[in-house]
């Protein structure tokens, strides 16, 4: 049941990563890979709020939250055309366009992770305190 | 449109399906600080994505195998949260090995993988 959940939630964010590139064409704007880096930086945000966020729900069960999580946003999101669109921009001798790409992947990622993982975490506790358990 | 949003579809299933339990089986097998199960799954499509784009396939396998297989099978999301949650447990050591590694080796995995391709 875990697995068909995730494989599910898998098919929804492949789907809309797809789709956010075929509409802004590709989006590549002055050499730079736009739509994979919006959807990584997006991803990486709404994964570390939903790791913190979504556990408050008692009703949602433990696969569910696998399944938005690890299933949606973690096909949504991709390493593996942020590597070779990084290729692409070496081979093209776009070395400072890679550069920035790689430097803005990595920090603005854990930026976005972070900003993210704190709103769950503040929301969390702002919870507790509603319900008068702090 | 409908055969591409199958074809992406369908990957996406399969790629989201492999990515969970090949994790599943890597965190039980050699369970460790180092997030080894993603580590190796996003070493391992940035090469496979490689190939397939220097094979020059046709639309059809692109979509399936690329966009669809590998996109859904690689994470940066997870990756970057298992950094963040890291840095909350202090593991600063194992945070920038993870960064320093993902970021090499996967560019020069994609680099070979498209030479090889």
């Amino acid at each position: 049941m875990n697995f068909l959940l995730v494989g599910i939630a898998g098919i929804i964010g492949a789907l809309l990563r797809y789709f956010l590139g075929v509409y802004f064409g590709q989006w590549w704007f002055h050499d730079f890979p736009l739509a994979t880096f919006v959807t990584n930086m997006a991803g990486s945000f709404i994964l570390g709020w939903f790791t913190n966020f979504l556990p408050r729900f008692k009703s949602l069960h433990p696969h569910v939250i696998t399944a938005l999580g690890t299933g949606l946003i973690g096909s949504f999101t991709t390493f593996s055309t942020f590597s070779v669109e990084t290729v692409h921009l070496i081979s093209a001798a776009k070395w400072g366009t890679a550069l920035l790409y790689v430097l803005l992947s990595l920090w603005g990622g854990l930026l976005f992770s972070w900003m993210g993982y704190r709103l769950g975490l503040t929301a969390d506790k702002a919870a507790e305190i509603v319900r008068g358990e702090k | 449109m409908i055969t591409n949003i199958a074809l992406v579809a369908a990957g996406g299933f399969f790629g989201a399906l492999s990515r969970f339990g090949l994790s599943k089986l890597i965190k039980r097998r050699y369970p460790s600080t180092f997030p080894i199960a993603t580590f190796i799954i996003n070493l391992l499509g940035s090469f496979l994505l490689g190939l397939i784009f220097g094979a020059n396939l046709e639309n059809t396998w692109r979509l399936l195998l690329g966009t669809g297989f590998m996109g859904a099978f690689t994470t940066f999301s997870t990756f970057k949260l298992e950094n963040i949650q890291l840095q909350a447990n202090r593991n600063w050591k194992v945070s920038i090995l993870y960064l320093g590694l993902s970021y090499t080796l996967g560019i020069v995995l994609a680099f070979i993988g498209i030479k090889l391709g």
